[in-house]
């Protein structure tokens, strides 16, 4: 019998807070988690805000485990704070009684921010204008003395994975994917096949991210993915909306527990909800657009349901990977659509990264959190800042206001850049 | 119902030593070193200056026509693993879109594209250097980088689509367009232990029945001002650079580092129903996969722990995974690079996982003449392993000599060993962050 995987834990740092039930309070009742960005001086960029986490102290959550971390970047110190609070949820201060090579870790991780001011730095001083090119003698004298090492290991993607494994002692299967802006579904429905397969018991999994920084917002300015409504940053963020210009960047962290039933079981852990359905594909088509068509993001969404042995009537809710991109939110629809036929216009459909930002790696797990809430609460969260309808975009997009609604079941979507399809279908316990 | 059988129909290496099978095996099996002194940059200003560099790699030559154009917004990293997905379909004698575009897989398509999967193991992907630079020296006013005009007219002077070089999961995405590959993917960025998790991770996928077909392995470049930056604050490189040749002594008693290089590789796996249908040679079988971490000191990522303990966990779930005992192993692929600490650490956990048998099973070890290739190291140590178990030999590792006494292995070091190799162990570890695995493969039987 196919082992099954359930969630008995989970926490988050978002741009509206870290405490679970003050977001969610505040994503149903459709409040913006987006500033002016401070996390460096934006204020000639294209973009000049984003959805920032707020007076961040990795030590409050951490405690004496501090110092073991303090030399983290920034995403790991959010992965560790989510991780921290999802661990407490699990009830598992006390410790787990299980073997601790069958304890994992599969984090949908970004890269760490760039050491930016010394990485220019060392750019110009090295940079050749006679010769037009890198005087790399020039360069490495001015890097080596300005940049270090704590501050460069720490960017390396697998870092964030590796500090979640020594805070709680996870001596199993270790992983770091960097599907882009599908990482983390894709790591917690790899987690779960890892559940399953029996590699392990318990995982600790999702995704952190902060992309906030000169550099990642130069490379996303430059692809003209983000909104510009510097004067309207509140509700730049409008998936599905016909004047929606793009994404507002997030950043934070989503993780969870997922356990074995039978060992969930056992030590009388609260189960949240069953994860039930994955599947993952890519586009093949360009590296730049989606399928016009939405090939892969139908091909992940069947290949969830039929994983999870479920059709498309069964799913009350679709949290959305709805950027608020022109392309992403019409070939999504029309995913949608191709899917679901005739039941399309029925199945309430959001997205939150209209209220968090597009938290990239990290986006995946914090909406599989939503997922989990709207079960347990039987609400589903609005897409804020929904005025004006997109002939494109034609489905019930659960416009400005939550929902009360009987959810069991839901889907939910993520696609990243270069075609990366990852789909996640989470059930009600029963 | 007996688990789906998952063999390796296909090999693509992309190294210093050489491209595809016949010349990467040749140079093992001639003991040639391919490292020598950097010629990508001016190494002048870095204690090490000495690394492995591939020569004469052309997109061109591994895309079809109209897809040339793309080589524009790829990285270093990005162009190898095209061509190790080159190598490695073309191996497999699989017809992909690319392959019977450019004339070199004739008649139809003989794979179904949705049950064809992706995992390519990426590294940190370092920006192009002089590329960003000009630009970034564009914005600065008497030698002082100007932050506000970078914001309003530095970043236009970037390609608009600058950022798709370097993201990691850009070696799948371009190799799954390249041929077409719509299965499930995935982009592993775990160090050096990216090859052997995303080969793992393929072949869970291929055995659940998710794909019949997975590229996969990794690849990435760390010939470049920054990366070597990078090994050089956290005192990884050895600095023999009178006799590059020499420099990398994994297991050795006087090895001093290890040393930058560049390169891939992906293995073609496959079901094995699938294969005898297609009537293709096949290389080996995987049998067992195992994954495992130190959790040792967080504050310091690079540090190993000193007995192995996530390698031995690693080695451990694959000889379970396998049904085996170390018992039955015959030889085992090291990852040693050159390191004292990490090889010290590797050493122990295979010490601890042989047992006994530590006096009578070789160990093979290929650094010496590639150097470190970063998340491609394990896929190419893979692929030495598979050709090792079909050919019965074990190439030497030629600078291990004199050997460290504390590592205590019986190490392959003189000449090309004949050995009858059923059952043989690959272990990949991250030289920071933690992450360790290991891969078990069989001499195939029907």
């Amino acid at each position: 019998m196919k082992r099954r995987v359930v969630i008995t834990g989970f926490g988050w740092v978002t741009p509206l807070g870290c405490d679970i039930e003050t977001v969610w309070k505040k994503l149903l009742s459709g409040q913006s988690g987006a500033n002016p960005t401070t996390n460096f001086d934006a204020h000639t960029f294209p973009s000049q805000f984003a959805a920032e986490v707020k007076n961040f102290d990795l030590k409050a959550f951490l405690g004496t485990h501090y110092d073991n971390h303090k030399t983290c970047s920034r995403n790991a110190g959010f992965a560790l704070a989510a991780a921290e609070m999802a661990w407490q949820s699990a009830g598992l201060n006390g410790g787990l009684d299980v073997d601790p090579d069958m304890v994992g870790v599969y984090l949908g991780g970004g890269e760490g921010p760039i050491d930016f001011d010394n990485f220019a730095a060392a750019a110009v001083a090295g940079w050749n204008p006679e010769q037009r090119d890198l005087d790399t003698v020039r360069w490495a004298e001015v890097a080596a003395e300005r940049l270090t090492a704590v501050k460069e290991f720490e960017q390396d993607p697998n870092c964030a994975a590796g500090h979640l494994a020594c805070r709680f002692n996870a001596q199993g299967p270790n992983f770091n994917t960097l599907t882009a802006c599908a990482a983390s579904t894709q790591a917690l429905g790899e987690a779960t096949t890892l559940i399953r397969r029996g590699d392990a018991d318990v995982m600790i999994s999702g995704g952190a991210h902060s992309m906030i920084h000169p550099l990642g917002v130069t490379g996303f300015n430059r692809l003209t993915a983000l909104s510009t409504r510097n004067d309207s940053y509140a509700t730049a963020s409008r998936p599905f909306d016909k004047s929606r210009d793009g994404f507002v960047l997030g950043e934070g962290s989503g993780i969870l527990i997922l356990e074995e039933l039978e060992s969930a079981k056992r030590r009388g852990a609260r189960i949240m909800a069953e994860i039930t359905g994955y599947g993952s594909t890519a586009d093949a088509f360009r590296v730049t657009d989606m399928h016009e068509g939405g090939r892969g993001a139908i091909a992940a969404m069947k290949g969830a349901l039929d994983d999870a042995g479920l059709g498309p009537a069964d799913i009350d809710y679709i949290s959305a990977h709805g950027t608020s991109t022109e392309e992403n939110d019409k070939v999504e629809s029309l995913a949608i659509r191709t899917v679901f036929g005739d039941l399309a216009k029925q199945v309430p459909i959001s997205s939150i990264k209209s209220m968090l930002g597009h938290l990239i790696a990290g986006a995946g797990a914090v909406e599989l959190i939503t997922c989990t809430l709207a079960i347990r609460d039987g609400v589903i969260p609005p897409t804020a800042n929904y005025t004006e309808p997109d002939p494109n975009c034609d489905l019930d997009y659960v416009p400005n206001q939550s929902r009360q609604a009987d959810v069991r079941t839901c889907l939910s979507n993520s696609f990243g850049f270069g075609g990366q399809n990852d789909t996640l279908i989470v059930r009600a316990y029963e | 119902m007996s688990r789906r059988r998952v063999v390796i129909t296909g090999l693509g290496p992309v190294t210093p030593l050489g491209i595809g099978v016949t010349e990467f095996w040749n140079a093992l099996l001639e003991k040639r070193s391919a490292i020598r002194c950097l010629q990508a940059f001016d190494p002048t200003r870095f204690d090490s200056r000495i690394g492995g560099e591939i020569d004469g790699l052309k997109v061109a030559n591994f895309v079809h026509k109209s897809y040339r154009k793309a080589a524009k917004i790829m990285a270093r990293d990005i162009v190898l693993a095209v061509a190790a997905a080159h190598q490695a379909l073309g191996d497999a004698g699989l017809h992909t879109k690319c392959l019977i575009e450019r004339g070199e897989a004739e008649g139809e398509p003989n794979i179904d594209n949705t049950r064809f999967g992706a995992n390519i193991g990426a590294g940190l992907i370092c920006a192009d250097l002089p590329e960003l630079a000009e630009v970034l020296h564009g914005s600065s006013k008497n030698g002082k980088f100007d932050f506000a005009h970078w914001g309003s007219e530095g970043i236009n002077n970037l390609t608009p689509l600058w950022l798709l070089k370097f993201l990691p999961n850009m070696l799948a995405c371009h190799v799954t367009i390249v041929h077409d590959a719509q299965g499930p993917s995935n982009t592993i960025t775990c160090g050096e232990a990216s090859s052997h998790l995303a080969i793992g991770e393929a072949f869970r996928a291929i055995v659940r029945g998710a794909a019949d077909v997975c590229t996969c392995g990794g690849a990435e470049s760390k010939v470049s001002p920054m990366a070597v930056l990078r090994q050089e604050l956290g005192r990884r490189l050895s600095t023999r650079n009178d006799t590059p040749e020499k420099a990398c002594r994994p297991f050795a008693a006087d090895r001093d580092g290890t040393v930058i290089s560049e390169g891939g590789g992906l293995v073609i796996l496959e079901e094995l129903e699938h294969a005898r249908r297609r009537g293709v040679r096949i290389y080996a079988e995987l049998v067992g996969f195992g994954a495992g971490h130190d959790a040792y000191m967080a504050a310091q990522p690079s540090q190993p722990h000193p007995d192995g303990r996530g390698l031995t966990v690693a080695m451990r779930k694959a000889l379970k995974d396998a049904g085996i005992t170390a018992g039955q192993l015959d030889m085992v692929a090291s990852a040693g690079c050159g390191l004292k600490e990490h090889d010290r650490s590797e050493a122990a956990a295979i010490r601890t996982v042989l047992g006994e048998r530590i006096t009578d099973v070789p160990v093979m070890n290929i650094k010496a003449g590639l150097g470190n290739n970063g998340a491609g190291s394990g896929a190419i140590d893979c692929i030495a392993a598979v050709l090792a178990t079909r050919y019965g030999t074990i190439p030497p590792a030629f600078n291990s000599e004199p050997m460290d006494p504390d590592c205590g292995l019986k190490m392959i070091t003189d000449e090309p060993t004949d050995a009858r190799i059923d059952y043989a162990l690959s272990n990949a570890y991250a030289l920071g962050g933690g992450q360790n695995a290991a891969l078990l493969l069989k001499r195939f039987r029907e």
